[in-house]
């Protein structure tokens, strides 16, 4: 029980990071997304440089590159502020595939009918493909989301004070190796469970209202 | 070369190379591990016994649900106290093939679904035992099925090999911030090691993608 209550207080930082990082991602990763479909070349290269880069090199590498090399001799960053850009962007890079995939998904007919109707390239997006490829895209992002939750734990390493770090700053203290990392396993396990049935639940309502 | 940032990065390659070669080692133990431990996993909760089902869903879904990093905790940390002492290779090998185990059997179970229903009442009118059409017909396929999710899941498991870090196994990673912490830039050596990452992940992506491509040509 005792290490119960000291891995529970990790978990407000650990939904922080969570949170804050999956809302970067989710906004950024959209002009990825559609720099992925640009019609000018140079933009889908780069994009797609961008995306590869993010997903490409570890978590904890990145997090490593913003606190110590970016953090040290640029500006000050604190673990806390560190992970979150850090997640943030590599979140940007998995969730823009996701949008990608969503905006495939959207049935051709769609754009198509949208035109014959004289609506601008920008309002079909916004109006009429954007908000399907979201709905698409749920079930995806909300995998991604539950991902990241867990992932979160290699803030730890550079000093955000989330789960895994109490439970290490607890198996030091107390020479406890085991029990305080068994106690951090199920916490992030009853964290991950209602995200899960959350997303099959939203998953269920958002498919009835797209177009196949 | 009179760049002093390409001076320092041919000077600290050769480190950063026995590093990356350690991680790649981790990756390729853990998959060989863990992929079949996954096949095993996905035929345990496919089966129609509940007795077997339920224990191996749980021990999937626990798998699945700790992140890997305290998989590996658990085992470097965890299991001496109970008189079970592991170096830091084995044990980064053994909890990624745990966390590779869970994951694959997911991947494998859903490759196993996907083998046409058709397949396998042909071989029960040709009188093939259910052990035979498992051995024979539904895993060889829907093994192949899964390659390219399978593939896709090797590139996290490399990337999760610098987790290793925390218990001081000296691959990519590790070697990259001793060397910071030598010389104080961490940037330089950081952003070096996170090229050597991309060198694997990138290509491997490629070709995971160029195997799906090539795979939905036959379905």
């Amino acid at each position: 029980m005792h290490y119960l209550q000291v891995v529970l207080v990790g978990v407000p930082m650990t939904l922080y990071i969570t949170v804050l990082a999956f809302l970067i991602g989710a906004v950024l990763g959209i002009p990825l997304a559609l720099g992925r479909r640009s019609s000018w070349a140079p933009v889908r290269a780069l994009s797609r440089l961008v995306i590869d880069i993010l997903r490409g090199i570890p978590p904890i590498v990145w997090l490593f590159i913003i606190f110590f090399g970016i953090g040290t001799d640029v500006i000050r960053l604190d673990p806390f502020q560190a992970s979150v850009l850090g997640f943030g962007l590599i979140a940007a890079g998995y969730l823009a595939e996701i949008y990608r995939g969503g905006l495939l998904a959207v049935h051709r007919g769609q754009f198509e009918s949208a035109a014959a109707l004289g609506m601008s390239r920008s309002t079909v997006m916004i109006r009429i493909v954007g908000p399907q490829a979201v709905r698409v895209s749920l079930p995806s992002a909300a995998t991604y989301a539950i991902g990241l939750l867990k992932d979160s734990s290699v803030a730890a390493t550079i000093g955000a004070t989330e789960i895994v770090f109490r439970a290490t700053a607890e198996s030091r203290a107390t020479g406890a190796g085991l029990a305080p990392f068994v106690v951090a396993a199920v916490v992030y396990i009853v964290l991950g469970t209602p995200l899960a049935w959350l997303s099959r639940v939203a998953d269920a309502r958002m498919r009835a209202r797209v177009a196949r | 070369m009179n760049d002093p940032l390409l001076d320092a990065w041919g000077s600290w390659l050769p480190r950063l190379l026995d590093g990356l070669w350690l991680s790649v080692q981790v990756a390729g133990a853990s998959l060989i591990l863990g992929i079949p431990l996954g096949l095993v996993l996905a035929l345990l909760v496919s089966s129609t016994r509940t007795g077997v089902r339920v224990p191996a869903i749980l021990l999937v879904e626990i798998g699945r649900g700790t992140p890997a990093l305290v998989t590996l905790q658990i085992v470097y940390f965890g299991l001496p106290s109970s008189g079970l002492t592991v170096g830091s290779f084995t044990a980064a090998v053994v909890a990624l093939a745990l966390t590779t185990g869970a994951y694959t059997s997911e991947i494998l179970r859903a490759g196993l679904q996907a083998v046409p229903h058709g397949e396998i009442e042909a071989a029960s009118a040709l009188a093939m035992s259910h052990r035979d059409t498992l051995r024979f017909i539904v895993i060889p396929q829907g093994v192949r099925i899964a390659i390219p999710a399978l593939m896709g899941f090797a590139i996290l498991i490399f990337q999760a090999t610098s987790l290793a870090f925390t218990i001081a196994l000296p691959e990519l990673l590790s070697q990259a911030f001793s060397i910071g912490s030598n010389t104080f830039r961490y940037l330089d050596v950081l952003v070096l090691a996170g090229l050597l990452y991309l060198i694997i992940t990138v290509p491997s992506g490629w070709l995971t993608s160029w195997t799906e491509r090539r795979m939905a040509r036959h379905l």
